[in-house]
């Protein structure tokens, strides 16, 4: 496919893995902030290709794996509403919270908990459906936000009533400001995320570069894109020059998807979150502005759920943070498996333990 | 769960857009963008398209990488 397989290619691949090897001297830190790119980088054996002095961590990037437990409970809550069509992507069903996951809810008790690929299939599901009330997951961070908002927004011009979302939503940018202010990790550059930045623009990482003199360089998907980035960051390094750059250039403006954020800050304002496994990080959540808050499924339903404490003895936490590495986690491998996971990271195609799993320590 | 796929715009009915993704066709929303023509290309996301695809950004990054190339294999 085009703007696919060019940035494929196994002869730039070995070029620039060649290019690294030559500029690389000191011992380098760098963290993969997304979800995405770590199954990338683990996929097409990235890790194993780096000189021994250049170390990738992966971060919390994966909007599945943060969720907490409280929202899990609150999404089941929900889901046992009357006359309920509880709808959410994927992934979100065999995220476990207190109360056991959507997919064993829908499995024993048979709740309506439908999958969908996007917020306007559970849209059209209350056009289709009036006589019941239909709720959405709005899980995701920058890249899938604004395409939330613009549905609620398409709900709200067409006067739906019977449309509503449970917001557990995210931004990227004081996450990882939470990361630097970790001193243990000791982190010299982020590669940072394609698609939230297509919306967020390059200039939502200055702080990196401006305040903790870090690297950034914001990356596209293909095995080539992830290595160049790798690339510019190590020159950086090497060259003491940290700044924010665009490899993913095709995609990524400075200034972002202005049209899009705009929708996306009329239908939401920040709030604190809790991310699990990592704590409350503030400003780093979204809920309803005023002007929406009808469509807030939590306050409709009138749902209370008590806040419930992740008692999972396994080290999502760390590992989301980059403190550990999967296989540093007891119950990596043995009790915790993509076929029966235990933690978040574990659930999501995307996390890390899943990646490791699956493809092994270098991919 | 940040995946985007590069797809190319076939026909335009206001908001929405019919695009072709590996042979395939699919409608997305286009509430999200500006300024988008049939023959562009656009990165789908949840059913949305999040941006057009700058194709003279595309060539010029594949014009390093040739470079970088020539560099080490020269």
């Amino acid at each position: 496919m085009r703007f696919i397989d060019e940035f494929r290619e196994s002869e730039y691949a070995k070029a620039i893995v060649d290019k690294i090897h030559y500029i690389s001297r000191k011992n380098v830190k760098l963290m993969e902030v997304c979800g995405t790119h770590t199954v990338a980088i683990f996929k097409s054996g990235i890790r194993g290709l780096l000189p021994a002095a250049i170390k990738l961590i992966s971060g919390p990037g994966c909007p599945v794996c943060v969720t907490p437990m409280t929202d899990i409970d609150k999404a089941i809550a929900l889901a046992r509403q009357k006359d309920v069509i509880f709808t959410t992507f994927g992934d979100m069903m065999r995220v476990p919270g207190s109360l056991g996951t959507l997919q064993k809810k829908k499995a024993d008790e048979g709740l309506d908990i439908r999958i969908v690929y996007s917020p306007l299939d559970a849209l059209k599901i209350a056009r289709d459906n009036k006589d019941k009330k239909v709720a959405f997951f709005s899980a995701g961070f920058e890249t899938t936000t604004p395409a939330i908002a613009a549905t609620v927004f398409q709900a709200h011009m067409d006067g739906l009533s019977n449309f509503f979302i449970l917001p557990v939503n995210k931004t990227v940018p004081p996450a990882i400001k939470a990361l630097l202010d970790t001193a243990e990790l000791g982190l010299d550059g982020f590669i940072c995320p394609g698609h939230v930045s297509v919306l967020i623009g390059s200039n939502a990482y200055k702080f990196i570069a401006e305040k903790y003199k870090r690297s950034a360089v914001i990356s596209g998907f293909e095995p080539v894109d992830i290595l160049l980035s790798i690339y510019m960051l190590i020159k950086q390094i090497e060259e003491k020059d940290a700044r924010v750059e665009i490899e993913y250039k095709r995609a990524v403006t400075p200034e972002g998807n202005k049209k899009a954020m705009g929708i996306m800050w009329d239908v939401f304002e920040p709030c604190d979150a809790d991310w699990r496994g990592i704590g409350v990080i503030p400003e780093s959540g979204l809920r309803l502005t005023k002007k929406y808050e009808m469509f807030d499924a939590v306050k409709h339903f009138g749902i209370n759920v008590p806040a419930v404490e992740d008692k999972t003895s396994c080290n999502c936490g760390d590992i989301l943070r980059g403190l550990k590495e999967p296989p540093e986690c007891r119950l990596f491998g043995k009790v915790c498996t993509p076929e029966n996971p235990v933690g978040p990271c574990m659930v999501s195609e995307e996390g890390s333990c899943s990646a490791y799993y699956r493809f092994g320590a270098n991919g | 769960m940040c995946l985007g796929i590069p797809a190319k715009v076939i026909k335009i009915d206001d908001h929405l857009a019919i695009v072709e993704i590996g042979g395939a066709r699919k409608e997305i929303g286009l509430l999200l963008v500006d300024d988008i023509s049939v023959g562009d290309y656009v990165i789908v996301h949840a059913g949305y398209a999040i941006n057009k695809i700058n194709e003279k950004e595309a060539e010029e990054t594949i014009s390093l990488l040739r470079r970088l190339a020539d560099e080490v294999y020269r």
